[in-house]
């Protein structure tokens, strides 16, 4: 479970970028996080990463966030970057996806087996030797992915996991987002997608919870989206 | 593809190279990594004016290239950079070391002109002996192997790191290159104008990527401890291999082959 309690966080002094924002994320739930650009989706992400430190609690299965607690709680979170390129620094995409099991005091034999099992379900086999920067933007997001589901973390949080991905790459992500059973967080303008996988949806706003509701009840409210600086999904605006 | 992107390319072909299969490639990296050490220290350990002795010395990496099945050609495309500035070290030896050794005809040679062919050689067999260490054995396995010999974990993780920095580094330039050349069509290079912002940007962008790179570790468990690539134990064929280049090269140290050779033909 996740819990956010009056979180606040400014990079500079007296211009907060998450502003007082308290939400609670029961295990298996898959939510959307929405918001215009510098809504501070990114930031909420950072925060329960422990990549910055805020003022309020966050607790991640009732541990809190803090820097005694990170190595603990980062074992149990596995975050997708938006530029894969940041997230992949091993030559291949193997080197890659065994770096966490290692870390995290798999023996060899036993990460080549989670490493294989992970590339089987996602269809990957023929990625596994292949050359990081050789990879096309669609294979190098799935691999990516594959290296956070390498680590069997408890949470899955995304930030724009569709950006940057043709159509058939983007079905194809969607469709694996949609099968993961973990408690997921995901932060998309694409706002079709976060329909497409998330029950739940929490729209920011300067920082602020503008919304936090049923996905299909906030992503038809063009009043509420568009006060917000969205629009409607084009799969339910009309033609 | 851009300059930049080539450079990539030859990056990863180095890594390519070390993927390969041959006998070469099998022999632990430790092996390799100690008998090149040896190798350096041997060629560099010749006298300035001990050309003809140096000479054999080429036959080591020779061999291994034959046994590697790595091209010659390769090696010296790669080097292409740093060749010429090998070969410009002891460039100025003949003007200060103008003492005769041997006349050829009307032609004098001096002592100047020997140590100076005698340090281009050995910084060229220094280079082919590193390059096929690093060809035949890639960096990880490199790292692996000084982390067995017990190098300190700080030093070897700084150099694992830097190598991937550097790949890195040039994919940012690459597109500071592409952007560059797409709004100035027809210059070459980048405009001396445009220097200073030009490394600023890069290195505040390097900055970033190297952060959000130490993020991503960070949150895959990296706690200034790197799982090195796993080393195939250590068998006996290594330790031949180690006795076995350390005997030729002491050989070509004490014994000066070439006059050897050449007294067969000159009485």
């Amino acid at each position: 479970m996740i819990d956010f309690q009056n979180v606040s966080f400014a990079y500079e002094k007296g211009d907060p970028v998450i502003d007082g924002i308290s939400f609670t994320i029961p295990s298996g739930e898959s939510v959307g996080l929405i918001g215009a650009n510098g809504a501070g989706k990114s930031t909420v992400m950072k925060l329960l990463l422990g990549l910055l430190q805020g003022e309020g609690t966050i607790r991640v299965g009732g541990t809190p966030v803090i820097k005694e607690n990170l190595a603990k709680i980062r074992a149990g979170l596995g975050f997708v970057m938006q530029n894969s390129d940041n997230q992949m620094f091993m030559p291949t995409v193997y080197e890659d996806m065994i770096f966490a099991p290692l870390n995290y005091g798999l023996s060899r034999e036993d990460a080549d087996l989670r490493v294989d099992r992970v590339l089987t379900q996602l269809g990957l086999e023929k990625l596994k030797y292949r050359h990081n920067h050789k990879l096309s933007g669609g294979e190098k997001r799935m691999a990516a992915i594959a290296t956070i589901l390498a680590m069997e973390p408890q949470v899955i949080l995304m930030d724009e996991p569709s950006s940057a991905l043709d159509p058939r790459n983007r079905r194809i992500v969607i469709n694996l987002i949609r099968s993961l059973g973990q408690t997921k967080l995901i932060a998309s303008h694409d706002l079709d997608m976060i329909l497409d996988t998330c029950s739940r949806v929490i729209l920011l706003s300067e920082g602020r919870i503008a919304a936090d509701g049923p996905a299909e009840e906030i992503l038809r409210n063009r009043e509420l989206l568009e006060a917000n600086r969205l629009e409607l999904p084009l799969s339910l605006s009309p033609r | 593809m851009n300059k930049m992107e080539k450079a990539l390319s030859e990056l990863s072909g180095m890594d390519r190279l070390a993927e390969q299969d041959s006998p070469l490639h099998r022999i632990h990296p430790s092996a390799k990594l100690l008998s090149t050490v040896l190798y350096v220290i041997v060629t560099v350990s010749f006298s300035k004016y001990d050309l003809s002795g140096l000479f054999p010395m080429i036959l080591w990496p020779l061999l291994l290239f034959q046994i590697s099945g790595i091209t010659l050609r390769s090696c010296f495309y790669r080097l292409r950079i740093v060749l010429p500035l090998v070969m410009a070290v002891g460039l100025f030896n003949p003007f200060f070391d103008r003492t005769p050794v041997l006349k050829i005809g009307a032609f004098t040679v001096t002592g100047g002109m020997i140590s100076m062919l005698t340090l281009m050689l050995k910084g060229v067999y220094c280079l082919m002996a590193s390059y096929l260490l690093m060809a035949t054995t890639g960096i990880d396995q490199l790292c692996a192997a000084l982390r067995k010999m017990h190098f300190p974990r700080m030093l070897v993780t700084l150099l694992l790191l830097t190598y991937r920095y550097v790949g890195v580094m040039t994919e940012e330039l690459a597109v500071m290159t592409d952007a560059y050349q797409l709004r100035a069509p027809g210059q070459k290079g980048i405009h001396i104008s445009a220097w200073g912002s030009f490394q600023g940007q890069l290195l505040l962008r390097s900055m970033d990527r190297a952060q959000e790179l130490y993020s991503s570790m960070l949150l895959r468990g990296y706690h200034e401890h790197f799982h090195y690539a796993d080393v195939s134990p250590f068998h006996w064929t290594d330790l031949l291999y180690i006795a076995g280049s350390a005997a030729v090269f002491f050989f070509f140290r004490y014994f000066n082959t070439a006059r050897l050779i050449g007294t067969f033909f000159v009485r």
